[in-house]
């Protein structure tokens, strides 16, 4: 099969199983509450019935408001199609992608910032303000990520052009079976990452009653009909990309669909670590936040001066 | 050439005209005979500019030396691609300001102000500009680096009764002439070794003092720049000017500091002989710069005040693309040397475009509402919807959000500096790094300055009853800003033909050796096709944008759009003054950077039983001039106090110092 068709296989494949993801999540939470637990596909059924209705918008708000969503859909799925899903280099790539890459992530956090503060809401400011200040703190670590693989590839001499198709496409597996083992940290940095900026416990907890303690819900209030359909489907994808990104640290190179098999196994086991993680730990105090992004980013930093000195 | 030389005459004309009428008394007739004078001769003049930039072969050279009276230097002027690239935003923004300026100030009180004086001196400010980036003798460099410097203290002090714009120009006129003082040591310097004041003879002598030379230069040109620690004059005249004049100082009369940089490496011989600490120390300053700056930036109230932090924090940008091109010429790095050097030309291209834009648009902000703090503005959005909507372009530009202009220099940059990981020494790798971490953590900040400003003065409900009914003028008035607005456009989606621009003054910038030459180009040719995927890869993005909007209309055709207040999680007494002030939106960015962004915060209350009167008042000062300048001056001027035991006004004591001196010159003359 063509290389092409084959990544836009497993690109459709991605689109349409990341709302599994969540759904995943909170089974794991739910079992481990003792709970019965939202069915698995309780996030297609939301969605379905989220696209059906239609919208309350604040009188408050005006076009920024009503673009937020959207331009965050369009920069995760845009994102999303310059990763590689499992074998296949993205038909995207190019030298320097995993910039757009971040960037793309950036501007979707901020139409919502943005979209958030359109209401005028003061709990959607609060939430708004973390989020804009978390955003900026995990910006450098995932930079730290991707240089240190960099990093790794140039001092094994290669001299390729580096996209995140290159990086996250076994090499970073292979070289830590070829005496790299260093990168196994990035997995615990990418995996703090995940947990912030897709804002799960114990950074954010999305499930809390209390609109004082969130960020990224809290930034969500106003949003009612298709346009909850595409933030929450927006935030499945996202979180579908970090796992992807995750995954790409440890699956290996394999026969294409071994390897796809493995990756989407191995998000779904992402899924899965988060739920018990969710469920296993509190959230941490605002101010203690910014603390935990700099431990990543000191074990990232880490990792980068060890991949140096070789 | 002809046309860039007529576009200089014109200026002139224009601004001896706008001195006649200025000389005489004020009257509102003859202020709206210079308000159109005024703003006609600068677009005129810039139109012609720019005709004379885009005439010739964009690399080809062409040189004049013109007689001038004067006994010593030369009326020598010249464009290269280099001079092309950095007079491309000094006509571009000039014509728009001068447009923009032109109709903001036709809506002032008619004889408030001298209109014509307005004019000669916005007229001296762009031939200053134009002059100092097209001269090749340094008597005429600094004598239009003196027009273009002391220009704008008359532009700055147009509001001249307000006791805080007087102060704020009396700085900016301080910090101008200690920078000018750097540079003319420097060139004094440089004639003295090689006994010509012709650029030209000057880089091809062989100068002994090249580190004190690099210094001099540095200072001189860094305090235009207003890089770290010398870039306290900014916040200061940037909200005292009136808009049109700020946009102009921050688009395009800061990046003659960049431009003299760039310009000084002439004379400091081959780049790769260059000491490589030159490179760091211009990336150290460059990173400290951009920090600072954005910090600085997120804690302030004032729209403009913001504005200058961030254009103080965008020089440190464009200066770390500088210092990474010095250290990859040093190593011999073509894809470093040659992404750092045109990855800082094509931020300041970008900056220019964005931070016009911006300025502009706080000025219309001021206008209508009458004030830029941003604690009393809120909701202009939805009562000046095309105003907001280029607001919000330009700063989702100068976020560096993809598909714009910020972006797409940001991304050079950063290839440039992954680039540096190729350096050989582990010191070298890891300062590189630094940088690059930095670099990442300055862009994600801007971005929360820009949620920031956009969204205390467009978004939401107003603050106070001067932006809930603004004094709007009609979106005809505010089309001069379509035009920075298309170039962040531009500079984003058409990122591949701008960036051949920079390429091409790129191999200009200092006399690289053919060896690295050719494979800079080769370096820039692929960058510029990784910005064309970049830019063709957004511009699918853009399509999918419009498809899931058309999807979204499409769904909500059943059901529709209904509306009702904003959800108040249940509680039903919201007000506007509950809403997040730009205080509160970075109190957690001001806890974590304290130290930095020297936010202080002071709260009264009535300790009773039950609440009271309670105030909290949050300041963010410039530790720099409270910890440093004002100590420094304070005990320049108490020294100089001490000296008026010799100055007393006596004149029989002043005879007697004539005397005294009479003697000693005897003495001195006999012995």
């Amino acid at each position: 099969m063509d290389s092409g068709l084959q990544y836009f296989l497993q690109f459709g494949a991605a689109l349409v199983l990341a709302p599994l993801v969540p759904g995943i999540i909170n089974r794991v939470k739910a079992k481990f509450g003792g709970r019965h637990g939202k069915p698995l596909l309780q996030l297609y059924f939301d969605l379905a019935k989220l696209f059906a209705k239609g919208e309350v918008i604040s009188t408050t708000a005006t076009w920024i408001f009503s673009a937020g969503p959207v331009i965050s859909l369009t920069t995760v799925v845009m994102a999303l199609a310059l990763l590689p899903l499992g074998g296949v280099p993205s038909p995207f790539a190019f030298r320097g992608d995993f910039i757009l890459c971040a960037y793309l992530l950036g501007m979707g956090r901020f139409a919502t910032v943005l979209a958030a503060m359109d209401t005028g809401s003061p709990f959607e400011g609060m939430g708004a303000s973390r989020e804009a200040l978390f955003g900026a703190l995990a910006e450098p670590v995932l930079f730290l990520c991707f240089l240190s693989l960099i990093s790794t590839a140039t001092s094994m001499g290669m001299k390729a052009d580096f996209s995140l198709s290159m990086l996250f496409n076994g090499f970073a597996l292979d070289a830590w079976l070829h005496g790299r083992p260093e990168l196994v940290l990035l997995t615990f940095v990418m995996g703090i990452l995940l947990l912030v900026e897709n804002c799960r416990i114990p950074v954010d907890d999305p499930t809390t009653h209390l609109e004082l303690t969130m960020i990224h819900e809290v930034m969500v209030l106003d949003h009612s009909g298709p346009n909850l359909a595409f933030i929450l489907y927006a935030s499945a994808v996202k979180l579908w990309v970090f796992c992807s990104l995750f995954a790409g640290l440890l699956v290996p190179v394999l026969p294409v669909w071994a390897q796809t098999v493995l990756t989407f196994g191995v998000i779904f086991a992402a899924a899965v670590i988060i739920g018990v993680i969710e469920s296993t730990m509190a959230r941490l105090r605002m101010h203690i936040v910014p603390a935990l992004i700099g431990l990543s980013g000191s074990v990232a930093a880490f990792v980068l001066i060890l991949t140096l000195v070789r | 050439m002809e046309l860039f030389l007529l576009a200089l005459l014109v200026m002139a004309a224009g601004a001896l005209v706008s001195a006649a009428i200025a000389l005489f008394p004020v009257t509102a007739a003859r202020n709206k005979v210079a308000d159109i004078l005024g703003p006609v001769t600068a677009v005129a003049a810039c139109l012609l500019g720019l005709a004379g930039i885009f005439s010739g072969e964009w690399a080809a050279t062409e040189y004049r030396v013109m007689p001038w009276g004067l006994p010593f230097g030369a009326f020598a002027l010249a464009l290269d691609s280099l001079t092309r690239l950095f007079l491309l935003p000094v006509f571009v923004l000039g014509g728009t300001c001068a447009l923009s300026g032109g109709i903001s100030l036709r809506q002032s009180d008619p004889t408030e102000h001298n209109l014509g004086a307005h004019w000669l001196f916005f007229l001296i400010l762009l031939l200053g500009m134009t002059l100092v980036m097209s001269a090749r003798d340094a008597v005429l460099f600094m004598l239009s680096w003196e027009l273009m410097s002391l220009s704008p203290f008359f532009l700055i002090d147009f509001n001249d009764r307000d006791r805080s714009v007087q102060d704020a120009s009396w700085v900016y006129l301080v910090a101008a002439h200690l920078g000018a003082m750097a540079l003319i040591a420097f060139f004094a310097l440089l004639w003295q070794e090689s006994g010509s004041t012709l650029f030209s003879e000057m880089a091809l002598a062989r100068h002994g003092h090249v580190t004190a030379l690099f210094m001099l230069a540095l200072l001189g040109f860094g305090a235009k720049a207003g890089l770290v620690p010398l870039h306290v004059w900014l916040p200061e005249a940037h909200p005292a000017a009136p808009s049109h004049v700020s946009a102009l100082l921050s688009g395009a009369m800061l990046n003659a500091g960049v431009y003299g940089i760039i310009r000084s490496f002439d004379f400091f011989g081959n780049p790769q002989t260059f000491p490589l600490w030159w490179g760091w120390i211009v990336t150290a300053v460059g990173i400290a710069t951009a920090v600072t700056g954005i910090l600085k930036a997120l804690g302030q109230t004032n729209l403009k005040r913001l504005l200058a932090y961030s254009s103080v924090e965008n020089m440190g940008v464009i200066l770390l693309g500088l210092g990474a091109g010095l250290i990859g010429a040093g190593r011999g790095e073509a894809w470093m040397t040659a992404l750092g050097f045109s990855g800082c030309l094509f931020h300041m291209l970008n900056h220019s475009a964005f931070k016009g834009l911006l300025f502009l648009c706080a000025g219309e902000v001021l206008h209508s509402t009458g004030t830029v703090n941003m604690s009393q503005l809120g909701g202009l959005q939805r009562r000046m919807p095309f105003l907001g909507t280029l607001f919000a372009l330009g700063a989702a530009s100068i976020a560096c959000m993809p598909p714009f202009n910020g972006f797409m220099g940001e991304f050079v940059l950063s290839l440039s500096l992954i680039g540096g990981l190729s350096l050989p020494g582990m010191e070298e790798k890891i300062g590189v790094l630094v940088c690059m971490t930095g670099l990442m953590l300055v862009s994600g900040l801007s971005a929360a300055v820009y949620i920031k400003s956009y969204s205390m003065t467009f978004l939401g409900e107003a603050r106070s009853q001067c932006s809930v009914e603004p004094h709007t003028t009609s979106p005809v008035f505010q089309l001069p800003l379509l035009i920075p607005a298309a170039a962040c456009v531009i500079g984003g989606l058409g990122a591949q033909w701008a960036f051949g621009m920079v390429e091409q003054a790129m191999t200009c910038i200092p006399t690289l050796p053919d060896s690295l030459k050719t494979v800079s180009i080769a370096a820039d040719e692929n960058a510029g096709a990784l910005l064309g995927k970049t830019a063709l890869f957004c511009t699918g993005g853009l399509v999918l944008l419009v498809s899931f909007t058309v999807l979204r209309r499409l769904l909500l055709l059943r059901q529709g759009i209904r509306r009702g207040p904003t959800w108040g999680c249940g509680y039903q007494y919201g007000s506007a003054r509950m809403q997040y002030s730009p205080a509160s939106f970075v109190e957690p960015a001001a806890r974590l950077f304290a130290s930095v962004m020297g936010t202080t915060m002071r709260r009264h209350e009535d300790a009773a039983y039950f609440p009271g009167h309670d105030s909290l008042s949050v300041k963010a000062p410039d530790v720099v001039q409270t910890k440093f300048y004002t100590p420094v001056f304070e005990w320049m001027r108490r020294l100089c106090n001490s000296l008026k035991i010799i100055q007393n006004g006596a004149v029989n004591i002043y005879v007697l110092y004539i005397l005294i001196t009479l003697v000693v010159l005897l003495v001195w003359g006999m012995a």
